[in-house]
């Protein structure tokens, strides 16, 4: 029954023969953030942070000081170009603490813990040099983690996502609210900041689930319901005839039985990513490829796992990689598909989205539209299976492969095999050449 | 001394392989020494030798100063053993070689006698009549009732094959020295507590005698003594001078120069309770402490109260009472250490020379192989061999001791379990066995001793034909006593390499059968020569280096001189492949005849020439049929009385073609190595304990091998179940049943590469659903199946994982799992093949995985074929060039690249190890479908 595409064993555009598996962990792994080129951390449940070494999965740190588990997690690199440069990473965890950590020494540097509510979200503003925290407050602090300034309380739900726009202001998702907040400095010193709420937005009809910026002039929201808004990021409006998937829905056209079979947890769009081009959504159990210029969603997977599509990443060739709550994960290729002018136009669920239509007409203006420009679709490249559970996430250390972390407490380093295999011969030289093993003794 | 009188020139025959040298010669520590004494047209077995016992034993005799020569105790302590031999007659000839002067005494010059710390000797000395060989070391132990205070006495390794003897002379050299050292220090420590006695005795008899000589002085007021307290006062002055003696005596056992064992890799078996005698000064004793001068010192503080006794005077030294027995000689920990020591010595030794060569030799080539030996063998069990296995990987070895010394020291209980496995275990090969192995011993001597030495070998040379006459004679053929009187500097000053004494040792070996009855020292060696600081200086210069002259510690040469005509024979075959044959030719000429195989070659020189026959010699089989049928097959070398077995019955033996009588040999190894062991052409019809540290492993092979001979015949699959194994991908082995599952799981672990160095990646019995880590960890499961809703997760992981695993399943007897086209694996595991043994079969496989192994091993270590030779140079050449390597050099096809592959891969991972730090456990798979195969 099952209508997930799924692939053979022969995956020749698999690069991934190597994998390596990382303990630690004792509860689920939720996140993972890159600190430098061969560094990441990984934080969960547990709330203990893992120091990884990329290359070799060797354990850096382990770091303890989280009662609770991990909410929040970002790196926190100075911008002192005089300095060897810092790598700090920020952690906050439910037991309302924020911690930042050396991640050379593996020290904790500071805790502050005068939070009111488990903050939900981090930001670092580097170009203002101060982060922000988000939990039922929005508060600023710098880097000697003095607190800046904060706003009154929010929502007893709290922010959820952050995301820095243009101009000294960052877009707070609360709820079905998206609030633009703009930091102003302070007249009396110029450490001071001050935090203004500039705008609310309420075009979502349900939760916004994802926030993401595409450039300088556009940021993107994803809610519960399946709603995808492209947002001006200079004066906040809904780029012209953006969609709104919720009215969409409602529009005549659309199968009625698809729609019924959607639950909102189908179409909620849990994670979106970004190109200069296009905007990746996993929405539900598919991957989305949403236009920038045409509009429009130009390729989809709608059934791209067997569970809901958890994170999305673009890889700069063209490739895409999913993980899901099925334990898998999918890499994709999005392709021009031949002009095969008897194809079907893929119906269903993107259909109903219509995405810069409203009405019929439109309909089949896009469909003559698809005649005349390229067609694309994701095909499925390879898969990794390894984790027993959901794979919360990932990230991709291109070289040095991927890395994933998942509820079965595990984090899995996916390698090429070719490549490693490389790099052990040039290792393997060099310590010959060292041992002078090289002289031949016998 | 007694001097050689012979000495014959060193000469090896031509060897007729001067046509195979156009191969670059390979290393020479690769290089399988061939058999000794094949070119004098005999098989690798001993000579015959009417010995009038039946296996070798070890023989403690004593020299007594009351009845002479006497023997004192035979290990193993069973009357059959030494059966008619007579050994008062023996003991008497090994007792009459003891030639070292050591006097104890009262030297002139010195008021008092001194001890004298004398080295022991080591003789070899042959014995034609009685057909018995031995190695025989010399000790003395002091006893202070005997006659200079010291008692000789020898342990011997009595053996009917001189070649053992000579061959293992350094081992056994090391080894007695080992329990003669462990013996002599617990004598010193008795002798001590017996010193210490006697001054107690002496200190309370002059006390007595004081307090008579006051009462008498008392009584007597007449002025002048009387002829009685004159007396008293004699003897009084005697016991105090006996008391000074005596005292003086005590000091010099314990300055015994400890230094020496400090210096060596042994120290003798220093029970932890008992305090050091070389520290024992810091430990006043205040029973003592009234007797001995201030700062005297009690030697062992738990002795207990002893109660002084008087002593009459001249009762010391009285003839007619009973002298100690060895064991009061000694203390009794050191005894027994002693004597297990000694059991262990004759554990080892035990079986035929061949048998012993052949593991010294592939063990010591397995140890070489570092970079590789991990992936297929126990290293655990390499590391862990005793230190007698000298042969040229001693250096490591000698290390070796040192660690494993602890573990030495109680090895009885683990040997014996091996007695139950050791039946099948006496498979020889013709191996030419360089013959320096006995003679490392010989550079050490002085360019003095050299050309003594050389003129003993000219006098041996006279002597042999003079030996064919003389009829009773005593031949001393190599000597180095003299070496000893020489000083260090001077040994140090020279470095003559000696001229191949081998050739001596050979044409001994030839001469012995003519000569009628003898005694003939082939060789000794004062053990000055041999303590542990020579070796240690020289040993790290000894294996690679050829011209030792740069070697300033004038001691041993491990390292033999090859002999130009023999060397580029020798070299251009290469270590691996000569292991190989080995192995094939172990297991090959043990049942199937026909079964021989080519072996691939190896880009080197075809190795047909060089003890191995790649083509089944069809027409010897009748010949060899014969042989089996004239003994009713083979039930087990034990209990086959040994009726003499003419070598004319296989005029194979006595052929001039070498290879014809290699083919022979390789056909019948089996009957071969019955006929060494059971007529009589060896000295020891016991089998020998197949490797004697680790039986266990050794019964475990010999399972494996049985179960994966049955499994390759009951399943048509085998082979690409065993590709996925050698492959590094996992394979399950699914079953309801435990015994059947890990029969299975047994019998396939011995394909299983090893990961690193630890033990084998296999799980025997796994019920818990498998998961990625488990994949990464392990190369090979055995799983169960159940019917319950947990059987079913397990099922649901194995399908989930599909992709890392093959499965067999036990149970419905299927096998799903990628495709094998290679031809690898059906040279290892044949369904046909005619192997019946499981020990056999798994030396057969044993062979290919090393062959696999070096392949992986130059596939591993080609710069050029990981890396771009330029910067420029694009990565596909790169793989193109790997992939012709692969295909054409090494010779592989379709999946057996991968096998090579992924070996090499472990051998990366091991090389480029951190010490200290694991190997991170990686899995590497493929994205390949597999098949499902059906019975």
């Amino acid at each position: 029954k099952s209508s997930v595409q799924t692939i053979g064993e022969d995956q020749i555009k698999n690069p991934y023969t190597e994998l390596l598996v990382l303990k630690g962990h004792q509860d689920i792994v939720r996140f993972l953030v890159q600190i430098d080129d061969c560094r990441f951390a990984s934080a969960g449940d547990d709330g203990i942070i893992f120091l990884w070494n990329a290359q070799t999965g060797e354990k850096l740190f382990e770091l303890h000081g989280h009662t609770h588990k991990i909410t929040a997690i970002t790196p926190f690199s100075s911008s002192d170009a005089s300095e060897e440069q810092e790598h700090l990473i920020l952690t906050a965890s439910a037991d309302r603490t924020v911690i930042v950590w050396d991640c050379t020494s593996g020290r904790q540097v500071q805790k502050v813990s005068c939070f009111h509510s488990t903050v939900k979200c981090l930001t670092v503003l580097q170009r203002l040099d101060v982060w922000l925290s988000g939990g039922t407050d929005l508060c600023v602090w710098n880097r000697k983690l003095d607190l800046l300034c904060k706003t009154s309380h929010l929502t007893d739900a709290g922010i959820s996502a952050l995301v820095e726009l243009p101009k000294n202001c960052v877009a707070a998702a609360v709820g079905k609210e998206l609030i633009i907040f703009r930091l102003i400095a302070s007249n009396d010193g110029s450490e001071g900041w001050n935090v203004f709420e500039v705008k609310r937005l309420v075009d979502h009809q349900d939760n916004i689930l994802s926030v993401v910026s595409i450039n300088d002039l556009t940021f993107v929201t994803g809610s519960h319901v399946g709603e995808l808004i492209v947002w001006d990021a200079l004066d906040w409006t809904k780029q012209a005839s953006e969609c709104n998937f919720w009215d969409s829905s409602v529009q005549p056209d659309v199968q009625p039985e698809i729609k019924l079979s959607q639950s909102p947890n189908e179409t909620s769009v849990q994670h979106l990513t970004s190109d200069e081009e296009c905007v990746f959504a996993a929405v539900g159990k598919g991957i989305y490829v949403y236009n920038l210029k045409m509009k429009r969603v130009i390729a989809c997977q709608r059934t791209a796992h067997d569970s809901s599509v958890l994170h999305i990443e673009k890889l700069p060739n063209r490739q895409l990689i999913s993980c899901s709550e099925d334990g898998s994960v999918r890499i994709w290729e999005l392709r021009e598909k031949q002009q095969l002018p008897a194809e079907p136009v893929p119906t269903g669920f993107f259909n109903m989205w219509g995405f810069g239509r409203a009405n019929k007409q439109a309909n089949q203006a896009a469909k003559k539209m698809q005649e005349s420009t390229p067609m694309y679709f994701l095909e499925l490249v390879g898969d990794l299976i390894g984790h027993s559970s959901a794979v919360q996430m990932f990230l991709y250390f291109g070289e040095l492969g991927l890395a994933t972390c998942s509820a079965d407490h595990l984090i899995i380093l996916w390698k090429d095999g070719e490549q490693e295999s490389r790099l052990r011969s040039l290792t393997l030289f060099q310590k010959l050449a060292q041992n002078g093993d090289l002289q031949i003794k016998f | 001394m007694i001097s050689a009188p012979d000495v014959v020139a060193f000469t090896r025959e031509e060897e007729l392989e001067d046509e195979l040298c156009s191969e670059p010669p390979l290393p020479e520590e690769y290089s399988v020494p061939l058999f000794p004494f094949a070119s004098h047209g005999a098989n690798p077995w001993a000579k015959v030798a009417s010995s009038k016992f039946t296996r070798d034993f070890i023989l403690i005799s004593e020299f007594s100063e009351q009845v002479g020569p006497q023997p004192l105790l035979t290990i193993p302590d069973d009357a059959k053993v030494s059966g008619t031999f007579d050994l008062n007659y023996f003991s008497l000839r090994i007792m009459s070689v003891d030639y070292q002067a050591s006097f104890v005494g009262h030297p002139p010059g010195s008021a008092y006698p001194k001890l004298n710390f004398v080295e022991d000797s080591k003789v070899v000395l042959g014995d034609s009549k009685e057909g018995a060989f031995a190695y025989v070391h010399h000790l003395t132990l002091y006893d202070l009732e005997a006659r200079g205070f010291v008692r000789p006495f020898c342990m011997a390794y009595i053996s009917a094959d001189e070649h053992k003897i000579m061959q293992q002379f350094q081992e056994l050299s090391a080894e007695f020295s080992k329990a003669s050292e462990c013996l002599k220090t617990g004598n010193r420590k008795a002798f001590a507590n017996e010193l210490e006695k006697k001054l107690k005795d002496l200190d309370y008899t002059r006390t007595v005698l004081h307090n008579e000589t006051e009462i008498q002085k008392k009584a007597n007021d007449k002025g002048y003594y009387t002829t009685q307290a004159i007396e008293k006062a004699n003897e009084l002055a005697s016991v105090e001078k006996s008391i000074i003696e005596h005292q003086d005596l005590l000091k010099q056992i314990r300055s015994y120069p400890y230094r020496k064992l400090k210096e060596s890799d042994f120290h003798p078996y220093e029970p932890e309770c008992a305090p050091d005698p070389a520290n024992a000064g810091c430990d006043p004793d205040p029973t003592t402490s009234d007797l001995a001068e201030p700062g005297e010192t009690h030697l062992y503080a738990h002795v207990p109260s002893y109660t002084p006794k008087l002593i009459k005077a001249k009762s010391a030294k009285c003839f007619d009472k009973k002298l100690k027995t060895l064991e009061e000689l000694c203390d009794i920990y050191f005894f027994t250490q002693t004597l297990d020591q000694l059991h262990q010595i004759e554990r080892t030794f035990r079986g035929d020379v061949c048998y012993l060569l052949t593991d010294q030799i592939s063990r010591a080539l397995l140890k070489q192989q570092s970079v590789t030996n991990f992936l297929f063998e126990d290293v655990s069990f390499l590391e862990e061999k005793t230190p007698e296995k000298q042969y040229r990987g001693c250096q490591g070895l000698r290390q070796d001791a040192i660690d494993s010394k602890c573990s030495e020291e109680s090895p009885a209980p683990k040997v014996v379990i091996s007695l139950g496995s050791y039946k099948s275990s006496v498979e020889c090969v013709p191996i030419k066995m360089e013959q320096e192995i006995e003679d490392s011993q010989e550079p050490q001597m002085t360019e003095s001793v050299t050309f003594e030495h050389q003129e003993n070998l000219d006098y041996l040379d006279a002597d042999i034909k003079g030996s064919i006459s003389s009829g009773e004679s005593i031949e001393v053929l190599g000597t180095e006593k003299s070496a000893s009187g020489l000083t260090k500097s001077e040994s140090q000053a020279s470095l003559p390499i000696s001229p191949s004494p081998q050739a001596g040792r050979s044409k001994v070996g030839s001469r012995r059968t003519v000569s009628e009855d003898s005694i003939e020292v082939l060789s000794t060696c004062p053990s000055e020569s041999l303590i542990p600081e020579d070796f240690k200086a020289s040993y790290p210069s000894a294996i690679n280096e050829e011209p030792y002259v740069d070697d300033e510690e004038g001691g041993l040469h491990f390292t033999p001189k090859l002999n130009p005509g023999n060397a580029d024979e020798q070299e251009d075959v290469s270590k691996q492949e000569n292991l190989v044959q080995v192995d094939s030719a172990c297991c090959i000429g043990k049942e199937s005849p026909n079964f021989l195989e080519p072996l691939p070659d190896l880009g080197q020189k075809p190795c047909d020439e060089d003890g191995v026959v790649r083509i089944p010699p069809q027409p010897y089989r009748q010949a060899e049929q014969g042989l089996r049928g004239s003994f009713g097959g083979f039930p087990s070398h034990d209990g086959i009385s040994g009726g003499l077995l003419p070598y004319e019955l296989d005029s194979r033996y006595l052929t001039g073609s070498r290879e014809v009588s290699k083919s022979s040999l390789d056909e019948c190894s089996d009957s071969t190595s019955y006929i060494s062991s059971a007529a009589s052409t060896c000295s020891d019809r016991t089998p020998s304990p197949a490797h004697p540290p680790c039986p266990a492993s050794e019964r475990h092979k010999k399972k494996a091998g049985q179960n994966a001979l049955r499994f390759i015949r009951q399943y048509p699959f085998a082979h690409p179940a065993i590709y996925s194994l050698l492959s590094g991908r996992t394979l399950i082995v699914l079953g309801e049943e435990e015994a059947i599952v890990k029969k299975l799981v047994t019998a396939l672990s011995i394909f299983v590469p090893n990961c690193g160095l630890y033990a084998k990646p296999v799980k025997h019995w796994v019920t818990s659903p498998l998961h990625v880590v488990d994949f990464q960890k392990w190369k090979l499961i055995g799983l169960q199946r159940m019917a319950s809703p947990a059987g079913v997760n397990v099922l649901h992981a194995l399908s989930r994982y599909s992709r890392y695993v093959s499965i067999l399943d036990a149970d419905s007897k299927t096998l799903r799992c990628p495709l094998y086209k290679g031809t690898l694996v059906s040279r290892l595991a044949d369904h046909r093949t005619q192997i019946k043994r499981g020990s056999t079969y798994y030396m057969h496989v044993q062979s290919i995985l090393t062959q696999l192994c070096s392949k992986a091993f130059l596939f591993t270590f080609c710069h050029h074929l990981h890396l771009p030779i330029s910067d420029r140079e694009p990565e596909e050449s790169v793989v193109n060039r790997r992939m012709n390597f692969l295909k054409l050099q090494l010779g592989l096809a379709n999946e057996d690249v991968k096998i090579v592959q992924y070996l090499a891969e472990l051998l990366k991972l091991q090389y480029i190890q951190e010490p200290g730090q694991g190997v991170n456990p990686l899995l590497r798979f493929d994205y390949v479908p597999s098949f499902l195969y059906k019975i």
